[in-house]
């Protein structure tokens, strides 16, 4: 095991799979010669070229719809989109281009291409550089969709997403970045897409979160043992496919669940979460699921204000002790 | 003369100008019946930009086209009975019925594919390109795309990369005067739309859309200096859109007069004429019959040929969490 930040996680697994791969590239705004604004790619145009770590002009839409073609005819492009508000930008080539074609044309072409972005809020960034829109990527079939919390998950998802036939978008957070954690040694260490954890154990309630949200969830589950409330956390760590066996398996033991999400409530990803366990789980649950998601509003700027959107472990906790009440 | 078809290709570009007017002429005649699903984007006196271009190429280069691309895909040499069958969505069709006629695709003969979002397969040509360049390849890739699709924002964004990486893509910029139902000078402040590759320091060249030889020359030349590793080509290649939008178009907005002179000047025609000239009329008029009955060959075999039956999950649908 080796301590080490997420940004240097995700660098890790880069520098792994490009050495490991050739036809591995990246391109983005800023990853090259700056190493990319949240230096997850530095260091890589040094050791790879040009060629395989491409500075690219502010050209989301066309970016997106190149890697996925790039992804047709040979290559395992790596595409970074600086933050997820710019999302909107690339999805003409998610929706309409990425999920069909593997489909349409009967398996004639893999799409191994990865969407890296960054979302979240907290930071003061505003309206248009802090939202979470995983529920607008989670909404097209045939793109997968990972959400790590930590660096461990970070690197092993991130190499196989890069290794895996399909898109992938794969979600960070600028608050994640600087975290800490051990990291598993070794060039082959994989963290499955497609399989939550659970990262506390509890049987009271279970929340279900992703990304920054797992710490939010944690810091609730600390809040609600001083009420003598054991909550279960599972940090989802792929938010498309679900692993609605993990779900299952704690709604059975702790008859309660929170579902959070940092994105909107309308139409958010809690609501398809919710949705999914009440159709899964409705003989388990003893009270309705509690969603815990963004208002339906934009974020503000001003630091009260942005702080009193943004869901949070207080906000979990009170969740919580309404589904137990 | 330099990168000139040679007479063979003629020939074959000949038969299959003929085999698509066919198609299209055959086609129009099932939707008037209401026996065609969806609409049809027939691509009548455009058939030269389509086939000639692509006899330029090679077959391992990658080729995309619009929802009007029936010329692209007989000149990128799939088969009659396929593309049929695709459109009236069979088994035997060229995706066995889940793309019909604007999302065909055929890896084996490079075709990665119709596409009806309008522009997207420009940056779709462009990104294939980038592939090619970064695994070293002598390939090139080819978008053929109309008037409607130069006024979309990725294409400035996909050339304006192709330009900059020097990538080994081919802009056939298909000028057939029409994006929807409007004319392209109501949609663009310049009449020539090759103007525009001098803001992505490539050349742009106009040609002749309705004279074969002069497609099929200035795309040989545009792939001789890709392959290369000089970059892309822009070539504005003018003709006209002689049968509306779709078959669901209406008309009442082309008129007479307008257009008139392109049916003199029917790319067919004029290929019969220069062939002519080289191979006899008997030739011409042999090669014309058998492009015919091969299309009536490929609708007896393809309308007789099995639906596909529906399989959620097939090997190549996208997962489902309810699996």
């Amino acid at each position: 095991m080796t301590v080490m930040r997420y940004a240097e996680a995700l660098n890790a697994a880069l520098r792994e799979e490009m050495q490991r791969d050739p036809s591995v590239f990246l391109f983005g705004e800023d990853i090259g010669r700056y190493g990319g604004v949240f230096k997850v790619s530095k260091g890589l145009r040094d050791e790879f070229g040009d060629a395989r770590v491409r500075d690219t002009p502010i050209s989301e839409q066309a970016l997106t719809a190149m890697a996925v073609t790039a992804a047709m005819s040979g290559t395992r492009p790596v595409l970074e989109i600086m933050y997820a508000d710019f999302l909107p930008l690339s999805l003409d080539a998610l929706v309409n281009q990425a999920s069909v074609f593997t489909y349409l044309w009967e398996g004639q072409v893999d799409i191994p291409f990865v969407l890296r972005t960054q979302g979240g809020g907290g930071v003061g960034t505003g309206a248009q550089h802090a939202k979470s829109l995983d529920a607008v990527v989670c909404h097209i079939p045939g793109i997968k969709v990972v959400a790590p919390a930590t660096p461990a998950d970070a690197k092993g998802l991130l190499k196989s997403a890069i290794r895996d036939r399909q898109p992938v978008v794969f979600l960070e957070h600028k608050l994640l970045y600087n975290t800490r954690g051990e990291v598993p040694d070794g060039d082959d260490v994989l963290v499955p897409i497609g399989k939550a954890k659970t990262v506390v154990e509890g049987k009271h309630v279970s929340i279900f979160a992703s990304s920054k949200m797992v710490i939010e969830a944690e810091n609730a589950a600390k809040l609600l043992a001083k009420d003598g409330i054991e909550a279960e956390v599972i940090d989802l760590r792929t938010l498309r496919p679900l692993d609605l066996d993990a779900i299952r398996r704690s709604i059975a033991k702790t008859n309660h669940a929170v579902v959070v999400n940092e994105g909107w409530t309308f139409c958010g990803y809690a609501s398809e979460l919710s949705a999914t366990i009440m159709e899964h789980c409705f003989d388990d649950l003893d009270a309705p699921v509690a969603r815990v998601a963004m208002p339906d509003m934009a974020i503000p700027y001003s630091e009260p204000l942005e702080m009193a959107v943004l869901p949070n472990a207080v906000k979990i906790a009170a969740a919580a002790k309404k589904a137990l009440a | 003369m330099i990168n000139a078809p040679s007479t063979d290709e003629l020939k074959d570009i000949h038969h299959k100008m003929v085999v698509t007017r066919e198609l299209e002429e055959v086609l129009g005649a099932y939707a008037k019946e209401g026996k065609t699903r969806g609409p049809i984007h027939r691509c009548d006196g455009q058939e030269a930009v389509g086939v000639a271009a692509c006899a330029a190429l090679r077959a391992d280069d990658y080729v995309c086209t619009t929802h009007r691309g029936h010329h692209v895909y007989v000149g990128k040499g799939l088969t009659t009975r396929g593309i049929v069958a695709e459109i009236f969505g069979r088994e035997t069709g060229y995706c066995k019925g889940r793309g019909g006629h604007m999302l065909l695709g055929d890896v084996k003969t490079g075709m990665l594919g119709g596409n009806a979002i309008v522009g997207a397969g420009i940056p779709a040509a462009t990104g294939m390109a980038l592939s090619m360049q970064i695994l070293k390849q002598d390939r090139v890739s080819m978008v053929v795309f109309g008037d409607g699709a130069a006024q979309t924002g990725i294409c400035h964004e996909a050339m304006n990369m192709a330009g900059l990486w020097k990538l080994p893509v081919i802009f056939v910029l298909e000028n057939n005067q029409y994006g929807l139902t409007v004319r392209q000078e109501v949609q663009s402040p310049v009449e020539d739309l090759s103007v525009r590759a001098a803001g992505y320091a490539m050349p742009g060249e106009i040609v002749d859309g309705n004279d074969a030889e002069a497609v099929y020359r200035a795309v040989a030349a545009a792939a001789e200096r890709a392959r290369r590793g000089d970059g892309p080509t822009l070539i504005e290649a003018k003709t006209y859109r002689v049968k509306g939008f779709s078959t669901s178009d209406m008309g009442g907005y082309q008129s007479e007069e307008e257009m008139a002179p392109w049916l003199e000047r029917d790319p067919i025609k004029l290929s019969a004429e220069k062939l002519s000239a080289l191979v006899g009329a008997d030739t011409v008029a042999a090669i014309e019959a058998a492009a015919r009955a091969e299309v009536a060959q490929a609708f007896e075999t393809a309308l007789s040929d099995p639906f596909p039956t529906f399989e959620i999950h097939a090997p190549s649908a996208a997962y489902s969490e309810t699996k």
